[in-house]
């Protein structure tokens, strides 16, 4: 039997359109370019200053050593800031065409129609458009631009909350993000309200060389529910992109809110993504992370389970093709007494791709009756690809349940067969082993994202 | 008068990509539409991999001969092209298959199959008379294929599948092992339920002959080390209850010696 299994096919994402027009900064990262940022921005005066002792601390940090090489990221490259050829509209038909017709192509304004409370759409460094529904709104829910919620009603709660989970100082990527951040969403849930359906965030990275660096912050006040979803995606340069955008959400007491992801980067993109959520009292934090593009890829979801009784579950897919490498996981801190969280993950890799897993389960000595356990496993769709299992655990405690399980495998020959003598192709029959595989993670994914994700399983099983 | 459905002539096979692997020798047979055979043999005869390479598993390699279905050589085709022309195998370990529910699975399959848009009505109404026939739990259609099934239910889920799949042959490969006399009675009667509407063909692979009581047998086959020893009709089954195989075995002994 052939391998019949090809890269996942991109070709939906790889249209693009020049950017003439466009607001540039120069490539490379200087005290001037992060300044010129911040006057380009309207930045209050605070953040023009956190901007630049971000850029002090990104100085003088080190790149990390311990996961896949990033050699191939120069920093003098990349270029900070893309500003589109327009503002931010409430809107589609005021969205200039070629940017309208790349998140048509993307299905953003059909999702927006068909099942979703509120929509952002990013081009490259800002955000074109925004809306939210009425109903939504009126029941007090803000979801707007992060520039927009710096200078507006909360400015207050989002500078107290701002790069308070990930502070500059937790790594290199994250002093660059809060010196070049620039776009994403800020989304306040007043206490008790339920938000019925999502709300989406869409980030396109469309300039070629560039970064982008949104950064999300999303408050769930006590009692509260909500959904969201991002999804990313770009076509592909032979230039380096690099994204490093930072995502912080706070759970309020018996809140609850599910956070989908699914990251479609294309295959020349650096994607150092920093998400962190703090849990309180009774609250639950529920991650769903799918993890298909970009070349180098460092995400690992992080929740502080901070007050009593908190909980959290992460599921997460990640499939690695060729030329990729993906270190993938999730980190959980438990702090309140019985916390529990349970993480689920499951990694393919095909073509010579790596894919890693790495998580960290921390019990600290207050996680009295804390509960943790992992389960990952791994599909390896031929020999030259790699996968590999880094699960750390440090419990302080000693009445913690902590469980992990792991398991790697390969598509038997013998499972094949057996569908294949039921009148299955032998390609159907893989891409059924492999979208079986990954069904745990789908069937948690938005209707259309589980759809999306199932035809491009399908369609690389049966590209030949 | 009945067309032949399967024709085997002197095929030789074996292990693939192995050396010294052959474990089929000129094996012959013949399968008319709705017959019944039995191919029974000690352990180790080469019945799995009788019905194995007539399936077309590419674990197995055919040396020589030639393997006709419903009047197409099929010898080189793929599992699944077989199963297309009316060919099911009754696995002897089903494989479980994580994640795909045998509901999902089953009308992936028979779309492939007849190449047509699927009835959800009626294949709906079809999937629960079937399982009520095999008594099984209406909750097994949407459980992961094989997963967690016991070793009875496994083999009932082959059945039902047969039932669903409605091939023109179906090879059943020790089905009966592994389950206890209830389900054997069971099995059974998704077995007849299948002769009843299908008039489809059975070769039905088995070391014991629990599996045959409910059945009618048109033909009985001997296999041993890869030899096809004796061809008789139904009565062969109760011969081979009373004495076992041991003349078979000894006669092909002496079958190799003069050689």
């Amino acid at each position: 039997m052939g391998d019949t299994v090809r890269d996942v096919d991109r070709s939906l994402y790889d249209f693009r359109y020049d950017e003439d027009d466009f607001y540039r900064i120069e490539s490379g990262l200087t005290k001037d370019i992060v300044l010129r940022i911040a006057k380009e921005k309207n930045d209050p005066a605070w953040m023009r200053d956190f901007r630049l002792k971000s850029l002090e601390i990104y100085n003088r940090s080190q790149v990390p050593q311990w996961g896949p090489p990033i050699d191939g990221l120069d920093m003098d490259h990349i270029a900070t800031y893309v500003r589109p050829n327009t503002g931010m509209k409430g809107s589609w038909d005021e969205v200039p065409d070629d940017i309208k017709n790349t998140f048509e192509k993307l299905g953003i304004p059909q999702a927006e129609r068909e099942s979703l409370a509120g929509v952002g759409a990013q081009y490259d460094s800002e955000l074109v458009y925004h809306n939210l529904q009425k109903e939504v709104a009126e029941q007090g829910v803000i979801y707007t631009d992060l520039e927009s919620a710096l200078v507006g009603e909360y400015k207050d709660m989002v500078k107290e909350h701002f790069m308070k989970l990930v502070p500059p100082t937790d790594h290199k990527f994250a002093a660059l993000h809060g010196a070049v951040w620039s776009g994403g969403s800020f989304v306040y849930v007043p206490k008790g309200v339920k938000v019925e359906i999502p709300l989406q965030s869409y980030f396109r990275l469309n300039a070629k060389g560039a970064g982008q660096f949104e950064h999300t912050l999303i408050i769930v006040d006590e009692g509260a529910d909500l959904h969201f979803i991002e999804g990313c995606s770009a076509p592909k340069y032979n230039e380096a992109n690099l994204h490093a955008g930072c995502v912080e959400l706070y759970v309020r007491k018996n809140a609850r809110l599910r956070y989908s992801t699914i990251e479609n980067w294309s295959k020349n993109m650096y994607n150092l993504n920093t998400k962190r959520a703090l849990v309180e009292e009774g609250a639950r934090m529920e991650w769903i992370s799918g993890s298909f593009g970009s070349h180098t890829s460092y995400l690992y979801p992080t929740t502080i389970l901070k007050g009593d009784g908190g909980h959290c579950e992460f599921t997460g897919i990640t499939f690695a093709g060729e030329g990729q490498n993906l270190d993938t996981g999730a980190k959980m801190i438990h702090v309140g007494k019985k916390t529990s969280s349970y993480i689920n993950s499951k990694s393919i890799s095909k073509s010579g791709g790596v894919s890693t897993y790495r998580s960290s389960i921390q019990i600290m000595k207050t996680a009295k009756g804390a509960k943790s356990s992992v389960d990952c496993a791994s599909l390896m769709l031929d020999s030259r690809s790699r996968s590999d299992t880094i699960p750390a655990m440090d419990v302080r405690t000693s009445d913690a349940d902590v469980g992990h399980e792991a398991k790697i495998g390969r598509i038997s020959d013998e499972a094949v067969f057996y569908l294949m003598s039921r009148g299955i192709s032998e390609a159907e029959a893989r891409a059924m082993i492999v979208s079986g595989f990954a069904s745990p993670v789908s069937k948690e994914l938005p209707l259309e994202y589980a759809a999306e994700m199932n035809n491009l399983i399908k369609l690389e099983m049966e590209n030949t | 008068m009945a067309k032949t459905i399967l024709d085997v002539k002197k095929l030789s096979a074996g292990i693939a990509d192995a050396e010294d692997a052959q474990i089929l020798h000129e094996v012959s047979l013949k399968v008319k539409d709705g017959e019944t055979h039995v191919l029974m043999g000690p352990n180790g005869a080469g019945k799995s991999t009788l019905a194995h390479t007539l399936m077309g598993n590419p674990a197995y390699e055919v040396l020589s001969g030639k393997i006709t279905f419903a009047g197409e050589d099929i010898t080189d085709y793929s599992a699944d092209k077989r199963a297309k022309l009316g060919m099911f195998l009754s696995f002897q370990n089903p494989l479980e298959v994580p994640g795909l529910s045998m509901e999902t699975f089953l009308r992936n399959a028979i779309r492939e199959k007849t190449g047509q848009p699927l009835k959800i009505f009626s294949f709906k109404k079809e999937l629960e008379a079937a399982m009520e026939v095999l008594q099984m739990d209406a909750s097994y259609a949407a459980r992961d294929l094989n997963v967690g099934f016991s070793g009875g239910e496994k083999k009932k889920a082959e059945i039902l599948q047969l039932l669903m799949m409605k091939p023109k042959l179906a090879i059943l490969d020790e089905t009966d092992s592994g389950l206890d006399v209830d389900a054997v009675r069971t099995v059974s009667e998704g077995i007849r339920e299948y002769q009843k509407n299908q008039q489809g063909a059975l070769l039905i692979v088995t070391h014991s002959t629990r599996i045959l009581d409910a059945l009618h047998v048109d033909y009985t086959h001997i296999l041993v080390k890869g030899h096809l020893m004796k061809t008789g009709d139904g009565s062969l089954v109760e011969e081979v209850n009373r004495h076992g195989f041991e003349k078979y075995i000894e006669e092909e002994v002496k079958k190799w010696e003069t050689r």
